[in-house]
Order: structure tokens, then C-alpha cells, then sequence
């Protein structure tokens, strides 16, 4: 009886090994599929777009209808409304966050209110931008301005910073709020000096996924602030600006006779831009993970 | 007698998920001893603890009902300051749990919190702090260090420094030496020795030995009642109670 239940095990488990090698194998096919048409439209990009890059693309005005010199005033514009949409929703963002994940005790109200931020979260762009029109542009009399697209990203931008800063304040263990406060620490002295500095990782990658998310819509500032072409940089917050992405749809559809090459060389800057954005978000939360004492 | 630090009346406590740990316990803590509750788990001895520092007072607690009388004054009394209460009644945990600082920082984050700006004073602080927990002379070279770099005999004597640096008159100590050697326990058994002249002690022992061991008087809780009180030695030789006596012999608990 032994002798033959020990004679079949080992050739079980080969069985079993090599269902388990095919296993991994399917599971390393199907991650190279999923990931190789992000590499392709990189790689593509880059393909297409790396002869229109030059020193004059990055840092001159368009000329001859868009159709030569620089984009400037685009990547330009593009910065403007990141720092501002950085300005208003970072400060707020993290406020927020703090107050849901430390002080709101859990009722109907902080229950209604995280589920309005969710929801936000999954409202399409478009819309923003219609609300934009009618709240900022309109109603608060902002006109097509930097100002009304700020804001406007700012409150699409919102929701990702306030849940990752809540989801990253609830990872930090609850004893040290406790021993902070055992200490003869206010709550608010604790949150500032133990709690938010653990938490900041996390807060800074959803600062920038949320950022880079506001660098790269177009329908949002559609309506609020972008345009089609300027002659000269916006020199204040209620001027209109131009910006990448809506640059992008302009070039590829509204002129006739656009070179190809300035098409996808935008399209890198736009590419390259979120990229950096997405890295520095990767390299900080993995430093902060390698530092992380809990 | 020796004087009374603080004083319990009749305390009663009552959880909001219907937890009752402590059902009318009246006893005294006395001033420059080393005061022990000790009895099986359940028994309300931490719950005790979170009450003399109002730690308690982060729980759902339904209904708190009697009275504490440190020095004379209701700690449970609504126009109490519980931060300068925690300052005077400090805690240490039964797990070590640094905070995610440096060492040095683990030690002047509570004197920051408490207002202290002199850097000069601070860092003299933590100096005395480390010394009288007898860490300085392993650690002195790595204050910048991560506290979670010590080893957990260690980090338990960092976060008893860390009370001592704010000068506290109580210290309340949770079975403090649970995730400890006994190396490291007798370290933390021969500080409250050594430094009860100049501090209240209230410990929960992590077993009877050291309750025996540290005890100048010793309280036994059984289900959130004070059963039998007595100085030290005689209640773990000569208890009055069958109760105290049959957990002391170990029939139960």
C-alpha cells in the first residue's frame, strides 16, 4: 500500500510543478499583452515626435498659423494652470483629508460626504468643464481665464488629493496617536508632528497622480480657459492661455495642413510631461516605503 | 501611613458596546511606593490605567460614575486640563511602541508639545531622561537614529524615558515588561526600585512573580471588582480572601 502511494507522489508533483510553471508563464503573457501597447504608443510617439523637438519647438512662438516655430505658450500655459490648480487644491485637499480621517466621527453627514467625493471622483471631465462655464466663467464673471480653468481643475483635482490624503493618514498605525496624545499632545499635535509626516508619502503621490490627471484633460479648461491661439504669454490670471492639450486637439483637427511632426512632437511634450510627473510620484513612494518604520 | 496620591471612590465604568470592566472599585495609590494590580485578564486593571491618565477618554465609554482624587483633585471632573494631567500621570505601554521618530525625538516630542523652545534644555532633558532609564550610555552616539533600531528591551526603556522627561509625580505601567527578556525586565524592575523615591508607581505585573517581586502594596481585581488589598508581601503570603489565595496558588486565571 506505502510502497505505491509513495511511488505516485513524486510524479504528482512534477505534475504539479509544471501546471504551476504554465501558470506563471500565462500570467507573464498576459502582463507583456497588457503592457505592450503602452510601450508601443510611447514608443511610437517618441518615433514621430523626437525630430520636431528642438531648442526653437520648446521655447519659441508658433508661426505661419501654428503650423511652424515653437509651442511655447502652450507648455507655458500648461505650467501656469498646474500651479495654480497645485495652489488651490493641495492646501484644500490635505485640509480635507486631515479632518475626514482624523476628526470627523463616522455619522450620516461625514458619511454623505465621502460619498460625494467618490462620486465626484468618477464624474467625466466634460462635465467639470460645463460646470466651469457656469459657475466661474459665468456666474462669478471670470470669463475664459486662467483663473476660472484653475479652479475648475482644482475641483476635478480634488477628490483623488482628499482620498489619497485620508486613505494615507488611516494607514498610519493608530497607537501613535494614542502614545501622542499619552504624551500630553493635542490631537492637532500629534496629526502635525508624528502622523503627517508618515502620511506625507502617500499625500505626495496623490497630490501628483491628481496633478498630472489636471496637466492632461482637455474638456475641463474647454470651456473655461483655454484658447486657441495667443499671440503672446498670459500675463495675468484672467487672461486666457493656451495649453498642451487642447493645443493637441487644435493642431490635429482644426488646421489644415498641419505637419505631421508637430502633431506628435506636442503630443511627447504632453507624454514626457506626465511621464516625469508619474516617476518622481513612483521614486517618491518607494523611497518612503524603504524608509517606513511600521 | 504613608501619604495618598491619588484616590478611587466607588469607580465605575462602563463601555458603549456593554463592556463593564471596573464596577465600583474603591482604593487607594499610594505617594513613593510601588503600587500593583494584578489578577486575571478581564479583571479592569487596564482599564484602571486609562482612567488615572484619561486616556480612557479616546474610547466609546458609555458611563464613567465615582470619583479620582489626585492630590485631592477629581481628575474626572469636566473642567480637568487632561493634557497637563497626562503630563503628571505618565503611561507606559505593555508593547513597546516608539513613535516613527528618532530616538532623540521620541524623548522631546513631549516636551515640544508641552511648549519647551530651548534646544539647549531640551536635549538636557533627554540626556537626564536616557540616564535615569539607564539606556544613555548604550545609545548616546545614535540619537538620530531611528528608535525603531533599538532592540525591544531597548525601546521600552526609550518610551519610559520619554515619560520621565516630562517629569511626571505618577507613572502608570501596563505590563510593561510583557514583550520583554528577563534581562530587560529586571532593567525596568530595578528602575522602580531606584526611582520610586521620586515617583507614584501604579503597575499592572505581567505575571505574579513580578508582582511579588516590585509590590509594595498590591491590589487584586477579579471582573472589574477590587477583591483584597494589602501592603505587598501580605497579600501574596498571607491573603484573607479564598478568591486571592486560589488565584495566587494558581487554581485559576
Amino acid at each position: 500500500m506505502s510502497a505505491v502511494s509513495f511511488s505516485e507522489a513524486p510524479k504528482s508533483k512534477v505534475d504539479r510543478k509544471l501546471v504551476q510553471t504554465l501558470g506563471f508563464m500565462g500570467i507573464r503573457l498576459i502582463t507583456i499583452v497588457t503592457i505592450l501597447p503602452i510601450l508601443g504608443i510611447v514608443a511610437y510617439i517618441a518615433y514621430k515626435g523626437l525630430p520636431a523637438i528642438s531648442w526653437e519647438f520648446l521655447s519659441a512662438m508658433p508661426k505661419d498659423g501654428m503650423r511652424a516655430g515653437g509651442i511655447l505658450p502652450a507648455i507655458v500655459g500648461t505650467f501656469y494652470l498646474m500651479i495654480g490648480t497645485a495652489v488651490f487644491s493641495i492646501p484644500l485637499g490635505i485640509a480635507a483629508g486631515i479632518y475626514l480621517a482624523e476628526y470627523a466621527t463616522d455619522n450620516l453627514w461625514t458619511r454623505m460626504i465621502r460619498i460625494a467625493i467618490i462620486s465626484l471622483g468618477g464624474v467625466p471631465s466634460v462635465v467639470y468643464g460645463l460646470f466651469g462655464l457656469g459657475m466661474f466663467v459665468l456666474f462669478f464673471k471670470m470669463g475664459i481665464s486662467i483663473l476660472s480653468a484653475v479652479l475648475t481643475l482644482s475641483i476635478m483635482t480634488l477628490p483623488v488629493i482628499i482620498s489619497t490624503s485620508e486613505e494615507a493618514l488611516r494607514s498610519v498605525p493608530y497607537k501613535f496617536r494614542v502614545v501622542g496624545i499619552s504624551l500630553g499632545g493635542t490631537q492637532w499635535q500629534t496629526i502635525h508632528k508624528v502622523i503627517l509626516p508618515q502620511a506625507l508619502p502617500g499625500i505626495v503621490t496623490g497630490i501628483i497622480l491628481g496633478l498630472e490627471r489636471a496637466v492632461g484633460e482637455t474638456a475641463p479648461i474647454l470651456f473655461t480657459g483655454a484658447t486657441f491661439f495667443l499671440p503672446h504669454l498670459p500675463s495675468s490670471p484672467l487672461d486666457a492661455t493656451m495649453a498642451l492639450p487642447y493645443h493637441i486637439y487644435v493642431i490635429s483637427t482644426q488646421i489644415p495642413g498641419m505637419p505631421i511632426t508637430i502633431q506628435y512632437g506636442t503630443v511627447l511634450v504632453l507624454l514626457v510631461f506626465v511621464l516625469a510627473m508619474n516617476i518622481i510620484a513612483s521614486v517618491i513612494r518607494s523611497r518612503a516605503r524603504a524608509k517606513r518604520q511600521w | 501611613m504613608s501619604d495618598i496620591k491619588i484616590s478611587i471612590r466607588d469607580l465605575h465604568v462602563r463601555y458603549k458596546d456593554g463592556k463593564y470592566p471596573l464596577r465600583g472599585i474603591t482604593m487607594d495609590i499610594i505617594a513613593n511606593k510601588t503600587n500593583v494590580v494584578f489578577g486575571p485578564a478581564g479583571g479592569g486593571k487596564s482599564t484602571l490605567i486609562r482612567v488615572l491618565n484619561r486616556l480612557i477618554d479616546l474610547s466609546d465609554v458609555e458611563d464613567i460614575k465615582g470619583e479620582v482624587l489626585l492630590d485631592g483633585v477629581n481628575i474626572l471632573a469636566p473642567e480637568i486640563d487632561v493634557i497637563e494631567l497626562r503630563r503628571r500621570v505618565g503611561v507606559v505601554f505593555s508593547r513597546p511602541i516608539p513613535l516613527p521618530l528618532t530616538i532623540f525625538e521620541n524623548i522631546s516630542f513631549g516636551l515640544e508639545v508641552a511648549g519647551e523652545k530651548d534646544k539647549r534644555k531640551i536635549a538636557r532633558k533627554v540626556e537626564h531622561a536616557l540616564r535615569q532609564a539607564v539606556l544613555w550610555d548604550e545609545i548616546y552616539d545614535r540619537l538620530d537614529y531611528p528608535a525603531s533600531s533599538l532592540s525591544g528591551g531597548q525601546q521600552q526603556r526609550l518610551c519610559l524615558a520619554r515619560v520621565l522627561a516630562l517629569e511626571p509625580e505618577v507613572i502608570l505601567l501596563d505590563e510593561p515588561t510583557s514583550a520583554l527578556d528577563p534581562v530587560s525586565t529586571a532593567k525596568i524592575e530595578d528602575f522602580l526600585k531606584i526611582a520610586e523615591k521620586d515617583y507614584t508607581f501604579l503597575l499592572a505585573p505581567h505575571n505574579q512573580q513580578q508582582a511579588a517581586r516590585v509590590a509594595d502594596y498590591a491590589a487584586f481585581f477579579l471582573q472589574g471588582k477590587l477583591v483584597e488589598y494589602a501592603v505587598g508581601e501580605e497579600l501574596f503570603f498571607n491573603p484573607k480572601k479564598k478568591e486571592t489565595s486560589d488565584y495566587i496558588q494558581g487554581r485559576f486565571g
